[in-house]
């Protein structure tokens, strides 16, 4: 009999502690980001998909050594390159990357040695469409030179 | 209470839990063979996510395979890529600076005690109370800030490589893990006196579900499961790896095997991981992050290696069968999680929907992490 | 008071609208409350503090297509939503917001409330039974006997109201309970009973009317874990909105019969200027504590919702219910 009431008042006290944390919580301001009217900066270590880095004058660091599409387990790069007459070194035309099957590991990026790719700390990455993901990052270095 | 009944054949029906079914997190199906509310018998249907990671091991050169493994449990990734780069180093004879090592058991148990929190938020919500989650995954928002900051990602972490670590920390984390610690313990206080103490939830999961260590022996439970029935078996501490023997932390074992020594099985492990935190903090060696000495092309001699590894879910046991080529002749993933859903079947049998729905939740199963 | 047509209209108008608007604001009031409980904001971009939230939500369902499972008995789907808001809206007749607002005062007011709210379990019934679900059936039955499970106690514990009262008239109620906050029937010291069970009474009907509204802890019926969303799976568009604020109109009711029968109706807690306001005071403080309850406790099981209403909740109330006729008798 006792037990029986001792359980009804331990249950009743259980149940108005909780209630009394959920109520401080209640008065205290939320902690959420309202995204789309604020958002937060990426942190400096932010894996986003990769980017073509330019030397000071906008050319490519790139030097075709085809590293990074080696390295890349999925096989998302896809590099064009020609051999001007008379020149030692290829000359970088195209770099595409295919996003869709990326999964940012950063392989790419530890196997470069010429510092010519790195992450980009784009994070809004949405569309209705593939063909968006398939990024032809020598056309946007090309635009940001310009 | 729960007691199996006696059944007329004819008067059961078949129930579809799953695969889309919110008491199952994912896309595990369940068919259920119920009369009225009682379970007569389940059955486990999995398979809806496999990825093959196995042959990808297999086809893959040992760099290429590394992020693979945070893939197969998204919420405790590095457990697995602690297990993948130890074998590897193992097999390859790569010596990992201490300092390496100290951080990458800061990182696991990070990340353990994130993937606790989701897991707790996320089994009180299979009980029907919404706002524990809301409060774990404050706390977890903490760890994944920090884990953030070093790695680079959120949820699929690629941070650990053959012989140390992608790059060092800095000071910044350094505080942030010392901060966190004081304040997780604070809400750990919460979380018992809103949720563990709640009489609704422990009559909800006193006596539901009791595993005999037979039983858990019988399908290889491990974790919580194993440890909620009174198995004292840690890997961490059964089978040394990494810097694990130069910590105190003690491994809580509870022997009633019903839901509610489940669940403290795991507060308990949120705690003991902090401590783990702790003592790391204050051992850290100065140093590199990555090994001096390494080989350009890691190839792993021909031979058989296993490395087992105690992740967030239970035991992980990663084994290679090289043949000294440049990817692996065979990669075994044993994942903890499969077997200890497999108990769901043999246990579940005369229970009712609901009770069963929360010791499915207290197995604290990750289907991707399952299929593989 | 002559019933002319006029009264009547605009007394249906008033219950309707005033059951409509509760059921629609209430929402909005939950979902902010949960979410400032969860350190969230909550509903706040339409209009300001989110305050059209719930008029668009009604033009999103309204403008979203009635499915009807195949199989499905047509005419009870459709007839289901339709019961579980009639009985909410009808029960508005009788209840007394003050002195003098109250559409049709009847000497069996809190009989008309019980037979009306024994009918809001039929609809959950009919809904689970007719979309020809496995879940809706499953929690239509839940549904059902722990209605019946919550009745009895509710019943004994209003018994023992009524017979402090002497009457089933809810004015009749409310009138004797005037005076200080020492006069209500929570508390009633200088009341016509001097029972100090009573706020273990208060507590054992609020439970009760947690359990008859479905609202969490004992949300069985739409136990969203388990039953997907119980006996509501199957309906959409203004079905599903219908039983949305259905279950609010039933909380509003649950919280003014609290408010009648233990917190002294329309009467202020210092003995001073009695009026409406203090009787919508009281009932959005009691919703409030419904949505706070909500927001912190995770579900009870089907069998611990039965043993707490047979082993507990009826024994007291039977008990409290004697103590109260002895009571009575000696003094």
């Amino acid at each position: 009999m006792i037990a029986y009431f001792s359980d009804i008042y331990h249950g009743l006290i259980s149940l108005l502690v909780g209630m009394g944390i959920t109520f401080r919580e209640f008065i205290k301001p939320p902690v959420t980001v309202a995204y789309p009217y604020e958002t937060l900066t990426m942190c400096a270590r932010y894996r986003g998909h990769i980017e073509l880095l330019a030397d000071d004058e906008g050319n490519p660091n790139c030097v075709v050594c085809g590293l990074c599409e080696r390295a890349c387990p999925s096989e998302c790069i896809s590099i064009t390159s020609v051999k001007p007459e008379g020149s030692k070194k290829k000359v970088l035309t195209g770099y595409t990357l295919d996003f869709t099957r990326c999964s940012l590991c950063g392989s790419c990026v530890e196997s470069c040695n010429f510092s010519a790719i790195a992450f980009s700390r784009e994070y809004n990455l949405a569309s209705s469409r593939k063909e968006d993901f398939h990024i032809d990052l020598f056309k946007r270095l090309e635009e940001k030179k310009r | 209470m729960n007691s199996p009944i006696q059944l007329q054949p004819d008067e059961t029906f078949i129930l579809n839990v799953g695969p889309q079914h919110p008491a199952t997190h994912g896309v595990l199906r369940v068919k259920m063979e119920m009369s009225g509310e009682y379970i007569v018998s389940a059955e486990t249907v999995i398979g809806y996510i496999h990825r093959m990671h196995e042959k990808m091991g297999e086809i893959k050169t040992y760099p290429q395979f590394l992020m693979n493994l945070s893939r197969m449990d998204y919420l405790g990734a590095l457990g697995y890529s602690h297990g993948h780069v130890l074998l590897v180093e193992k097999a390859c004879a790569i010596e990992v600076p201490e300092r390496a090592e100290y951080l990458r058991v800061v990182m696991v148990e990070l990340n353990r005690i994130a993937s606790h929190l989701f897991w707790f938020g996320a089994f009180v919500m299979d009980l029907g109370g919404f706002t524990p989650l809301m409060y774990a995954l404050q706390d977890r928002e903490h760890i994944l800030d920090m884990l953030e900051a070093v790695t680079g990602s959120r949820l699929t972490y690629c941070y650990f490589r053959f012989g140390g670590l992608y790059n060092d920390v800095d000071d910044q984390f350094i505080t942030a893990a010392r901060t966190f610690i004081p304040r997780m313990r604070k809400s750990l206080k919460k979380y018992r006196r809103l949720v563990t103490d709640n009489v609704i939830f422990r009559k909800r999961l006193t006596g539901i579900a009791p595993l005999s260590p037979e039983m858990c022996r019988k399908y290889g439970a491990s974790s919580a499961v194993a440890r909620g029935s009174g198995i004292n078996f840690d890997v961490r501490r059964n089978e040394p790896y990494s810097v694990y023997p130069e910590f105190d932390f003690d491994v809580p074992v509870f022997h009633a095997g019903d839901s509610l020594a489940r669940y403290m099985v795991r507060m308990e492990e949120i705690e003991q991981s902090l401590r783990i935190v702790e003592q790391a903090l204050d051992k850290l060696p100065d140093g590199p992050v990555m090994a001096a000495k390494k080989p350009k092309l890691i190839k792993a001699p021909p031979g058989d290696y296993y490395q087992a590894v105690e992740t967030a879910r239970g035991s992980f046991g990663i084994r290679l069968v090289s043949d000294g080529g440049k990817t692996p002749y065979r990669l075994k993933l044993r994942s903890p999680t499969y077997s200890n859903m497999h108990l769901f079947d043999e246990a579940c049998q005369g229970m009712l929907i609901m009770d069963a729905l929360a010791f499915m939740g207290s197995l604290d199963l990750v289907i991707p992490e399952i299929d593989r | 008071m002559s019933l002319t047509l006029l009264n009547v209209i605009a007394a249906v108008v008033i219950a309707v609208g005033f059951a409509a608007l509760n059921a629609a604001y209430l929402v909005w009031a939950e979902r902010r409350g949960a979410a400032r409980i969860q350190r969230r904001p909550g509903p706040n971009i339409n209009g300001p503090l989110g305050l059209l939230q719930p008029p668009l939500d009604g033009i999103k369902l309204m403008a979203k297509q009635l499915t009807i499972p195949g199989g499905a008995d047509r005419a009870l789907f459709i007839a289901a939503p339709v019961l579980a808001m009639f009985p909410a809206i009808m029960s508005f007749v009788t209840i007394p917001f003050s002195e003098t607002i109250v559409a049709r005062n009847m000497n069996v007011g809190v009989l008309m409330i019980f037979a009306f709210a024994a009918m809001g379990s039929m609809s959950l019934l009919f809904a689970g039974w007719s979309s020809r679900n496995k879940y809706a059936m499953m929690s239509s039955i839940r549904a059902v006997s722990q209605a019946v499970a919550y009745e009895i106690p509710m019943l004994i514990t209003t018994i023992t109201v009524v017979m402090i009262s002497g009457s089933m008239d809810l004015m009749e109620i409310v009138r004797q309970q005037s005076g200080s906050i020492l006069h209500w029937n929570i508390f009633p010291i200088f009341g016509n009973s001097h029972n100090l069970l009573m706020p273990f009474s208060f507590l054992i009907f609020f439970t009760c009317t947690l359990a008859e509204t479905n609202r969490a802890p004992f949300d069985l019926g739409e136990a969203e874990s388990e039953l997907v969303a119980g006996f509501h799976t199957e309906y959409g568009s203004m079905g599903f909105g219908l039983f949305f604020m259905g279950e609010y109109a039933n909380i509003v009711i649950g919280a003014c019969l609290t408010t009648i029968l233990f917190l002294g109706g329309w009467n202020c807690p210092f003995g001073l200027f009695p009026g409406v306001w203090w009787f919508l005071l009281k009932i959005y403080l009691l919703i409030a504590t419904f949505i706070w309850i909500r927001w912190t406790f995770p579900r009870t099981t089907i069998y611990g919702l039965l043993n707490l209403s047979w082993k507990i909740l009826i024994p007291l109330s039977l008990f409290n219910l004697l103590f109260t006729a002895g009571l009575l008798k000696v003094f």
